[in-house]
């Protein structure tokens, strides 16, 4: 039931336990967004069993990645010395 | 699809291993709480590219693996009764109790549906109020807030023919009930970044304190878990090194705040309340479980339904079955060390309930490494 794979919200919901509509890939599911009053269209969340658990910090995930390339480069300097 | 490609670069993962080896100067064991990471291990292979040193085991982070086989029987008999139509997820379905299990109930004539969200059973009881519609909650912290919904929404509505079966629970006391064993050989922990982004990581801390063992919140891409694993062996060597405390950390910033998602926290705690609950392979834990608070007792299914909660049976079916499951929930044993494990046991004929979840680690196994990994074990 774990499902990591965010969505992308395409729709919000009419009142505030209603179910919006969030976009995986090709298939479109509607999604209760009663946990994320922030979240606006374009955004997206980690839905778990129908429900919107978290938005994602997309500057959050570039600093992740930025942190491992940096690990690397690191890495590759250290090997080169 | 925004942030998986990039979670999943080869290269990145060709340095993350790297960077493991080149830190890693004993051995070490670490525990990954969630199923879904146990399934991202085991499908990219990530266990088999560690340094040698490093010791990945399964925890028990399947909910569907952890309910207790008293529950199951209990579904099932709610099921069998007359005018209940009994809703879950689709692996509850062929998790085996005692005798049987709820896709035979079904083929006896119980109406049992699958459905994708507790939200859709609330719509099933609004759409068919002649049938008493029971929600068989299953989850841990991560679900446990669409289950509050749920309730909410049939309380929201008036409608009074819905209920919750709650098997409901909680991660770290779980996670306690491990470390405490005298059979622990957990040194760290990658905990569940889903229940992490619901609940936050302030309940990790008094687990890392009490029993000195790195807890890092961690995601579910290869990079996530490689990247987790390395800032938890971080942890462990500068403890051995250099005595240096060990502390909570957050790998999964993208998803997971360090105060959670608070409006999902005010829906668990509006809707449920903290209790005693049994753990399939675990046994009994204090606090572990969620049951309906007092002004939602008409949405409770025991109470509604005169249920007796089930009491754990050491001695049952369960305990006389070769079926290692438990061991494997604890940490103390692979899949592939069981005698059952791509024999007897397969995703069509499951002994125990790792086997049948999708996101238990037998499963994992078997779907990803078949009968290789039994024969590695011979």
């Amino acid at each position: 039931m774990c499902l990591a794979i965010p969505g992308c919200i395409v729709e919000l919901a009419a009142d505030p336990l209603g179910q919006g509509k969030v976009r995986f890939g090709e298939v479109l599911r509607p999604v209760c967004l009663a946990c994320v009053p922030e979240a606006q269209v374009g955004d997206y969340v980690i839905v778990h069993a129908g429900f919107a658990i978290s938005v994602l910090d997309g500057a959050e995930a570039e600093r992740t990645l930025a942190l491992l390339d940096a690990a690397r480069d690191a890495g590759a300097a250290g090997g080169e010395a | 699809m925004k942030y998986l490609a990039e979670f999943r670069d080869p290269e990145r993962v060709r340095h993350s291993v790297a960077e493991l080896a080149r830190v890693t100067t004993q051995q070490w064991t670490v525990m990954e709480i969630c199923g879904g990471q146990t399934h991202a291990i085991v499908r990219y292979g990530l266990d088999q590219l560690l340094p040698q040193g490093i010791e990945l085991v399964h925890g028990p982070g399947c909910p569907v693996c952890v309910t207790p086989i008293e529950e199951i029987d209990q579904a099932i008999a709610v099921a069998l009764l007359p005018g209940v139509t009994l809703c879950s997820f689709g692996d509850m379905l062929r998790v085996p109790g005692t005798d049987t299990d709820l896709l035979q109930a079904r083929a006896q004539g119980a109406d049992v549906r699958v459905v994708y969200s507790p939200l859709d059973a609330v719509e099933l009881a609004l759409a068919e109020p002649e049938r008493d519609v029971v929600f068989f909650a299953v989850g841990f912290e991560t679900t446990t807030p669409a289950s509050a919904a749920a309730a909410l929404r049939a309380k929201q509505l008036g409608i009074a023919n819905f209920s919750l079966l709650s098997s409901h629970v909680r991660v770290p006391p779980a996670m306690s009930a491990i470390l405490s064993s005298d059979e622990c050989r957990v040194d760290g922990f990658l905990a569940a970044g889903h229940v992490c982004s619901v609940m936050g990581s302030a309940e990790y801390e008094p687990l890392c304190d009490r029993y000195q063992v790195p807890i890092v919140i961690t995601g579910f891409e290869p990079l996530d878990i490689l990247q987790g694993l390395l800032a938890c062996v971080k942890q462990l060597e500068a403890r051995a090194a250099t005595g240096a405390a060990v502390h909570v950390e957050n790998q999964y910033t993208r998803a997971v705040r360090e105060s959670g998602n608070v409006h999902a926290q005010a829906l668990v705690n509006e809707v449920f309340e903290r209790a005693p609950r049994n753990w399939r392979g675990l046994g009994s834990i204090e606090q572990s479980g969620f049951e309906l608070r007092e002004g939602y007792a008409q949405l409770d299914a025991r109470r509604r339904l005169q249920l007796e909660m089930p009491s754990l049976d050491p001695q049952g079916k369960a305990a006389a079955s070769p079926c290692i499951a438990g061991r494997v929930l604890r940490g103390l044993e692979k899949p592939a060390d069981c005698p059952c494990f791509a024999r007897e046991c397969t995703p069509e004929t499951p002994l125990g309930a790792p086997m049948v979840s999708s996101e238990g680690a037998c499963a994992a196994y078997f779907q990803h490494r078949g009968r290789s990994s039994q024969e590695a074990a011979r």
